[in-house]
């Protein structure tokens, strides 16, 4: 069994699977019980500044969207940080702690845009034993309102001055949590970095309505006849994600900044992409929401697993998919592929012809008996026929040979790469030398 | 097992009234709304999909599917019922295992089809728990169509004539309409009277008069209703029963599968019906399933089909088939009954084994048999009806005859297999036909 060991910017933990600072992680019980379960470490529960604790809604604080059979494809939450009393949460990370030591255990916290208040609070939290704090410059929904979570995150300069106290006012690990909701994620994982954060943590959770009640005409979730946007969460965010967590990971100005990869990690294929494309270790929310914290034991044996078969140690597979990661610009327009639909794993549902016929290229023909064959004169290799085919590994994208002739185009298939920077069409193409 | 099951002869109150009631529960019971949703998820909404092609009367189904799945099964019930007013009883009744489910990609991909005849159940279940009747009358045309028969063509025939607008007299020889739905199968495919609600339903498109009570040949003869209407459909199914042609074929005991069938279906106590410990049915089709299934369920001790060819070549499909043996009916193949023994009453029935052609081996068997059900086939009462083709009335195209202004389908008409669906079919088909014909 592979060695799952984590070091994240110096936290270790027996594995590199962490709660997300959401519900699952607002008190001790839970975060004992996570530990016991397996967990490899938690990040508490946002905590606010010392006083009277946030209020939350007395109503549904959840909205969902689901997928067949009503798994949940993704969830929506207007909850605020923590409404329990400072003194509380810190008293129980203390005791958590100092019982789990081989744990990572890091706060989350926001505090009001003002040094005083993160010179008071870093303190108290230092005093807890805590491995690290994670700056919550994500929640969109609420606190937002109030010029803390996204309302930071989304203006750079404040993530950096922040993140500078934050650094200057603790020696405890900084991870800064950034919000989704911004148009280039670099920029504040940049200002993060200027700032002194030792890694950021993302996605939080993406603004988002997610469904309407067609009786009350109000958006769900509904109070009192009213809603207001949420963070949604969960595997509908993943692919958004994974291009963000990409983004800093091959940003020459980020490239190296660890990266915690938050954002729809349902099993251990998930987590092994995140960290594929650069990622340290994960953090996990809804699917824990959805299955309890058992869902981590298949993560760890799954992962496991993984790099046994692949044959490599877990900090081998970090980032090992960044080289790849690249611009459309620079992707072979030479190579050429045609899709092949496999006639012995073939249903005869349909859906590629009425796929291709309907929405694309007009590629697929439908013969007697419901044989369905692509016409290779016409295929573009879209792949939407592999996409919406029912049967995993039927239809397959074949690459063709060098010296070929493309039967669409009439045209050789070169040996030689060729992109769009040096293509003829291309006004700005530079010459070949 | 107590004294009541194992007394000889034909008697009833074999069973506690909690087990006839178990046993003649719901065949399939009913989706909940999220076992429909369930369900319909699996569809993979197929481009010119096999279900429909493989449907007689080619329901929609990856489009009513879609309205289930997503929340509107009452637009479902529309999709299906435009095509098939007996949606509901098709549901149930439905040799879905031979037809639409048969074909499924799924089915054929996995072993396990979309169960399309469930879906259908729900979307006609729910409509007509609402008492939606999602189709209006056109305007009067005027003319008045005749439709002998109230089983499912002459039904079928019926609403789609009163929903062009004309006016419908729907005649039958039976104290209530419905047909073989109301007195042909069996009771546990058609539970909580579903068969007389169905038609209930189905007359709420208005326009449709039933006069029961009304036999051809009996009370009206068809030279009469021509004279008086403007076309007259006959949907008058199959009213006689093939004879053994044996020795002892007319000792008591010995009855038709189809009058057993019709009395259960009509009692109003099961415990009250009487049935024999060892009970013998001869035939191999649907009623011969039917009939068997319902002697077990109502407390006979031995069941036993017997057929005369090989079991693939039973009519009742391969579902029919399990199903019988698994409520602990014996079916025995290539045997032909060759004389009914006993003193007044049957006491034992004799068989001959033979090969697939009917060739006899010369060996013999005896079955003891308290009671013995002939379900060797229906036949035509064929006085006065337009030219047969064979035994059954002959017709072309949407079930003309050979007489101008009489059509024919359903049972009665030659082609096509005899299901409730195709009888469906062909009564609306015909209609579309006399309609064109009307309003030429």
């Amino acid at each position: 069994m592979a060695d799952l060991t984590s070091d994240f910017v110096g936290i270790k933990s027996p594995n590199p699977f962490w709660l997300a600072s959401a519900p699952p992680t607002d008190k001790e019980y839970n975060v004992r019980r996570a530990y016991e379960a397996g967990w490899g470490g938690v990040v508490w529960k946002t905590l606010g500044e010392d006083g009277p604790p946030v209020v939350n809604v007395n109503g549904p604080r959840y909205g969902a969207i689901w997928g067949a059979d009503r798994r949940l494809l993704g969830l929506n939450n207007i909850e605020l940080i923590t409404d329990r009393p400072l003194e509380v949460n810190l008293r129980e990370i203390k005791a958590v702690k100092r019982d789990y030591p081989d744990r990572a255990l890091v706060v989350s916290l926001m505090v009001p845009c003002e040094e005083a208040a993160w010179k008071a609070i870093l303190p108290l939290v230092e005093e807890t034993g805590a491995d690290g704090v994670e700056l919550n410059f994500g929640c969109p929904h609420g606190m937002s309102e109030r010029g803390m979570g996204s309302a930071v995150g989304q203006v750079p300069e404040y993530i950096e001055m922040v993140t500078r106290w934050v650094k200057q006012n603790s020696r405890m690990p900084c991870i800064v949590k950034l919000t989704p909701n911004i148009t280039d994620i670099r920029k504040p994982a940049e200002a993060a970095k200027r700032g002194g954060a030792d890694a950021v943590s993302l996605i939080n959770t993406v603004n988002s309505i997610t469904s309407v009640d067609l009786d009350l005409f109000a958006p769900e979730p509904t109070i009192d006849g009213k809603g207001a946007h949420g963070g949604l969460c969960g595997p509908a965010v993943k692919p958004i994600a994974l291009n963000m967590v990409a983004e800093i990971a091959r940003s020459p100005e980020t490239r190296g900044l660890p990266i915690s990869g938050i954002g729809g990690v349902t099993t251990w294929r998930d987590a092994a992409e995140f960290i594929a494309l650069g990622a340290g270790n994960v953090q996990v929310c809804t699917a824990a929401m959805t299955y309890g914290f058992k869902v981590v034991q298949e993560m760890i044996s799954g992962l496991s697993q993984y790099l046994d078969e692949k044959g490599v140690g877990l900090s081998d597979l970090v980032g090992r998919a960044v080289p790849n990661v690249s611009d459309w610009q620079n992707l072979n327009l030479n190579a050429i592929s045609k899709a092949k639909i496999d006639q012995e794993l073939c249903i005869s549902c349909g859906r590629c012809y009425a796929a291709c016929e309907d929405t694309s290229h007009q590629a697929i023909a439908m013969s007697d008996g419901r044989v369905f064959t692509v016409k290779d004169d016409e295929c573009v290799a879209c792949n939407l026929c592999v996409n919406v085919c029912p049967v995993e590994g039927c239809i397959s994208m074949e690459r063709m040979e060098v010296g070929a002739t493309d039967p669409r185009t009439g045209k050789v298939v070169p040996a030689e790469f060729g992109d769009w920077t040096t293509h003829p069409n291309n006004p700005m193409a530079r010459a070949a030398e | 097992m107590d004294a009541r099951q194992l007394a000889g002869g034909i008697r009833a109150g074999r069973l506690e009234p909690q087990a006839l009631e178990e046993g003649f529960s719901d065949l399939h019971p009913p989706y909940d709304d999220h076992e429909a949703l369930v369900a319909a998820d699996r569809c993979y909404f197929c481009h010119d999909a096999p279900c429909a092609t493989a449907c007689p009367t080619t329901i929609d189904i990856p489009l009513f599917i879609r309205q289930i799945a997503t929340g509107t099964p009452e637009a479902a019930a529309k999709t299906i019922l435009s095509q098939n007013i007996l949606g509901g009883m098709c549901a149930r009744v439905c040799p879905t295992e031979t037809l639409c489910e048969e074909v499924c990609v799924r089915e054929v991909a996995e072993g396990k089809p979309v169960e399309i005849g469930r879906l259908q159940r729900y979307a006609t279940d729910r409509i007509m728990a609402r008492n939606i009747h999602p189709f209006e009358r056109a305007a009067p045309t005027g003319k008045r169509v005749a439709v002998v028969g109230a089983g499912p063509a002459g039904l079928a025939c019926a609403h789609r004539l009163a929903m062009k607008g004309h006016d419908v007299v729907i005649l039958d020889a039976r104290p209530k309409p419905g047909g073989l739905n109301e007195f042909g199968i069996a009771a546990y495919k058609s539970t909580e009277d579903f068969a007389a609600r169905e038609v209930d339903w189905l007359l709420g498109i208005g326009g449709i008069i039933l006069e029961t009570g009304k036999a051809l040949g009996r009370e009206v003869t068809l030279e009469g209703l021509k004279a008086e209407y403007d076309a007259v459909f006959l949907g008058l199914g199959l009213g006689g029963v093939n004879a053994l042609g044996i020795d002892g074929g007319d000792r008591d005991g010995v009855s038709n599968a189809v009058d057993f069938i019709s009395e259960l279906r009509q009692a109003e106590d099961l415990a009250a019906l009487p049935v024999g410990r060892d009970v013998v049915v001869i035939g191999g089709g649907m009623t011969a399933v039917d009939a068997a299934v319902q002697a077990k369920l109502l407390g006979a001790l031995n069941v036993t089909i017997v057929y005369r060819r090989s079991q693939e070549r039973m009519a009742a499909s391969v579902f029919e088939q399990e199903l019988a043996q698994a409520k602990g009916v014996r079916i025995i193949c290539n045997a032909t009954p060759k004389a009914v023994h006993g003193n007044g009453a049957v006491r034992e029935i004799e068989f001959e084994f033979t090969d697939d052609d009917l060739t006899p081996t010369g060996e013999r068997f005896r079955l003891p048999a308290d009671q013995v059900f002939r379900a060797i086939g229906q036949s035509l009462v064929t006085e006065g009806l337009p030219t047969l083709d064979g035994r059954k009335i002959a017709v072309e195209g949407p079930g003309r005859t050979s007489l101008p202004g009489v059509w024919a389908g359903g049972d009665c008409a030659a082609g096509g297999d005899d299901l409730t669906v195709t009888a469906v079919a062909e009564g609306r088909d015909a209609a579309e036909d006399i309609h064109a014909t009307l309003t030429r």
